[in-house]
């Protein structure tokens, strides 16, 4: 494995990371914050020195594969949330590293689950960090390195690839750098978008910017306690259909830059995405009138929705704890924790288009017990899936449900009752952020031990990866000369 | 620029090698997954898997916005088809490759007319002739002459006895008093720009400079200087076979083809009655001896199999064939057969994407650069570049010595 490069490229992605604190540290001294100034500043220095150290180290040999590739993510997000977390610590607003490595490890892959009971206590600089998190975990600073760095290598691809969510990434123009670049271009314009628009409603430009960053990455810090419930139903319906947004896949937005509008209502994936959310929120409101949970429909409908978009798209806002709803509602917001968005959106879970060949992939096997000598492709969007594709869907389905039960375990060590524990490994592996029970949406994880946050950081990073990067990292056999 | 190319053939894999290089947003079209994930795997480039004449594909590989559309599949048709298809989308330029040589008599220009096509690329012809021209002039492995063909770039390997073993250029001018530049050395897999105190070693390829008349003193002071072939031996009845000894015959050359297969004997002595054809097997001894091998002035293997070219192109090389050329197909063999001792190797994808890439920037040219024609040096390893000088030059008047290049590590 070519270690050099390796290293060198997880620098450059410290150096970018060092700007973004730069920007929150600009934030602080916007407010006064003399404190959590001096602790972004340190922290981005130290994101600047490995930087800088890197560049020391420039690898003649450039040589790059796919191992390279998933080995500099998965090292690259570990170390992004190692400095990350160093503002919160330094500046002792968040006073226990663990914790403070968790919040950012929550950013970072979009989870938004907390470890904070108050976060009105946070500082304006801290708040900013802790939501600009989301925005660059959720389409990847890896994408984003590859879109403002001259990238030598043709096979940049690969680093794009492991960090990209879904089955099969694919470019959108023919180079790497371009395809990053309107990438982030489509996702600025989106956050700004749904900013302005949450500032026209009336909520405070601030609050407008960290809600756009928590929406755009499809992570869920928000800067009320209690998220987004006390905001008005404008507010609440705008960040309803975001949320739904950034769980589309964003080549779908480039077809429409492109006004190849077949393109987007021929999508299969589109169609069911909307559908599970269309039949759930039905569900959802349908049982909550049963139970008179809400005085109008009008209102129903609008938690119903936000719930169930929230959940779907793995954000993670709330505008009530769905904990206290009727169980049928409960299994309903269970149940979309595992599809998440589609594929190369920003948001986590298993993704729809995964779940779309597995119940395919499925069905074939049944006919084929039934026909034995039957030969029928799998299909998606109009195209025959190959093998290879249908294999790697199911061993990942496989490996995910075992990390997931492997975690249920580990967090059943604590005095919390089942219920509070399973969702809580299936909230964070899948990055929704709140869970039923112990941490539900009105709650935090700070309850949580140490081992239990450490695992669950273990989780959301898997998650957010989807899981082959790390896992192939810890394998020994990479490391080997 | 935007370029589409279909086929991810060799030619179309040598072509997309160089191109990305140069900075084009190139989108690939081939009907085979596997094909197509490889390439995106090695080189930043996107591709679509499918049918290159199909309207979909082609649209979904943006063909209205490409400068360039390259169509090099394997079949004349798809490619005839492809390039027709995408020129009436909005292709600025399309090149089709078209092989068989049915399709390249006569009907050509009318073909390429109907179709609009820019350019119609022959590998078998454009590897023919550049067999002929080396045949035309022994002593070098590769030529290529500059835009107004009163300069020439050649290739030479220097022999174990050559004069120059040991001399510095700077002597060479001396006592040669030649008006030869020498731009390019390779020696082993190391390819230098040499300055004046640079010492040449026999078993150096040498690139040189000159105009034609210089190049032939040159050599005849070296002596190195062969004459043109006269009595050349073909092996193996391919499709470049049959251009070449149409060039050759033309020429006066005494041309004897050997092939195993009755029906393609037939078939050029019925084409071509000047050649003389032979039944048997070229990779027998026993066979090239009784035809004369010992007495031919050049012999070139031309069969489908690149390992048998190369075994009996060193063959031949041990009976002292003063000129033997060997056609190899696969780029991975090239480098084998030079360390076998064969010096001068015919690629076709490498013509090709010569051909293809010099198309390329002369396109890029009516876009700003400069660069007239291109070539490739040393296996790709050097280029030579004919450009323009401008009248905002930054450089002008200013003394070649004087300018300042850029190092690269």
């Amino acid at each position: 494995m070519n270690r050099k490069m390796v290293l060198y490229t997880t620098g450059q992605i410290l150096g970018v990371e060092a700007l973004c604190l730069l920007l929150s540290a600009l934030v602080a001294l916007l407010y006064h914050e003399p404190r959590a100034m001096i602790a972004l500043l340190i922290s981005a220095g130290a994101a600047a020195g490995l930087f800088l150290l890197s560049l020391l180290f420039r690898p003649k040999d450039t040589v790059f594969f796919a191992k390279e590739g998933f080995v500099t993510v998965s090292l690259s997000w570990v170390a992004l949330g190692l400095i990350g977390a160093l503002p919160f610590f330094i500046s002792g607003e968040i006073p226990s590293f663990i914790d403070s490595y968790f919040e950012t490890i929550s950013g970072l892959t979009t989870t938004g689950a907390s470890i904070l009971s108050d976060v009105t206590r946070l500082s304006h600089g801290m708040l900013f960090w802790r939501s600009f998190t989301h925005w660059i975990g959720g389409m990847g600073v890896l994408v984003l390195v590859l879109a403002i760095l001259p990238s030598a290598s043709g096979r940049s691809i690969h680093m794009a690839r492991a960090e990209m969510s879904g089955p099969t990434v694919g470019k959108l123009v023919p180079r790497m750098r371009d395809t990053a670049k309107l990438l982030y271009v489509i996702y600025l314009g989106l956050t700004l978008l749904l900013a302005v628009l949450l500032a026209a409603g009336g909520m405070p430009v601030f609050d407008s910017i960290l809600h756009a960053f928590g929406t755009a990455g499809t992570g869920g810090f928000s800067s009320q306690p209690d998220s987004i419930a006390s905001y008005s139903p404008y507010i609440q319906w705008v960040i309803t259909v975001f949320m739904l947004l950034f769980g589309v896949n964003f080549n779908l937005f480039y077809f429409l830059l492109l006004r190849r509008f077949s393109a987007v209502y021929k999508n299969r994936e589109l169609l069911v995405y909307l559908s599970i959310l269309a039949v759930s929120v039905l569900m959802i409101s349908l049982d909550l009138s049963l139970h008179h949970v809400f005085a109008s429909a009008g209102d129903t409908v609008r938690q119903a929705s936000f719930q169930a978009a929230s959940v779907v798209s793995t954000t993670g806002y709330a505008t009530d704890n769905f904990d206290n709803w009727p169980a049928f509602s409960r299994a309903v917001i269970f149940l979309l924790m595992f599809c998440g968005g589609c594929a190369g959106s920003t948001a986590g879970g298993l993704k729809i288009s995964r779940l779309m060949l597995l119940i395919k992939v499925g069905h074939n096997r049944i006919r084929h017990v039934l026909h034995p000598r039957s030969v029928k492709a799998v299909k998606m969007e109009g195209k025959s899936v190959d093998e290879e594709t249908a294999h790697g869907v199911t061993a990942y389905f496989a490996i995910y449900i075992l990390c997931i039960a492997l975690l249920f375990l580990i967090l059943s060590l604590e005095p919390f009752s089942l219920e509070s524990n399973l969702s809580a490994a299936i909230s964070t592996f899948n990055n929704v952020g709140p869970a039923f029970g112990e941490a539900n949406a009105a709650s935090s994880y700070a309850a949580y031990s140490v081992l239990s946050k450490l695992a669950m950081s273990v989780a959301m990073l898997l998650g957010r990866l989807e899981v082959y990067p790390l896992l192939i990292t810890c394998s020994p056999s990479t490391w080997k000369k | 620029m935007n370029i589409i190319i279909c086929g991810c053939g060799k030619i179309g894999t040598t072509l997309v090698a160089s191109l990305v290089e140069e900075g084009h947003n190139i989108t690939l079209i081939d009907s085979d997954a596997a094909v197509v994930d490889q390439m995106q795997n090695i080189y930043d480039v996107i591709g679509i898997i499918g049918n290159a004449a199909d309207c979909d594909v082609l649209r979904e590989a943006g063909v209205e916005d490409a400068s360039l559309f390259v169509a090099a599949s394997g079949s004349d048709e798809t490619n005839m088809l492809a390039c027709f298809l995408a020129k009436r989308m909005g292709a600025k330029h399309t090149i089709a490759r078209i092989r068989n040589p049915q399709y390249n008599s006569s009907s050509l220009v009318f073909l390429r007319q109907q179709l609009d096509l820019s350019m119609a690329i022959n590998p078998d012809l454009l590897a023919a002739q550049e067999l002929y021209n080396i045949l035309k002039f022994p002593s070098a492995i590769k030529i290529e002459s500059f835009s107004r063909r009163d300069f020439e770039m050649i290739e030479i390997r220097l022999k174990p006895d050559s004069p120059l073993d040991g001399m510095s250029l700077l002597e060479m001018r001396a006592k040669y008093n030649a008006k030869v530049l020498i731009c390019a050395v390779q020696r082993d897999s190391e390819v230098f720009i040499p300055g004046g105190d640079f010492v040449l070693h026999s078993g150096d390829r040498v690139g040189l400079t000159a105009a034609p008349t210089e190049v032939l003193k040159f050599f005849k002071a070296l002596n190195v200087y062969q004459k043109q072939a006269r009595d050349v031996i073909l092996l193996g009845g391919s499709r470049v076979a049959f251009y070449l000894a149409n060039l050759l015959t033309a020429s006066g050359t005494a041309v004897k083809l050997i092939d195993r297969d009755p029906a393609v004997c037939q078939m050029f002595s019925d084409e071509l009655p000047k050649v003389n054809v032979i039944l048997g097997d070229g990779a027998k001894q026993e066979l090239l001896l009784e035809e004369g091998i010992k007495d031919a002035e050049a012999f070139v293997a031309l069969t489908g199999m690149d390992e048998e070219n190369i075994l009996t192109g060193v063959l031949a090389n041990s009976y002292q064939v003063p000129k033997v050329i060997v056609k190899v197909n696969r780029e991975e063999l090239i480098s084998m057969a030079e360390n076998l001792g064969l010096d001068t190797i015919i690629s076709p994808p490498r013509i090709i994407s010569d051909v293809l890439i010099r198309y390329a920037r002369a396109l890029n040219n009516s876009l700003g650069s400069n660069v007239e024609t291109m070539y490739n040096l040393m296996d790709g390893k050097a280029e030579a570049l004919e450009f323009r000088v401008s009248a905002d030059f930054p450089f002008l008047n200013v003394p070649l010595r004087n300018m300042k290049f850029k190092k690269i590590s």
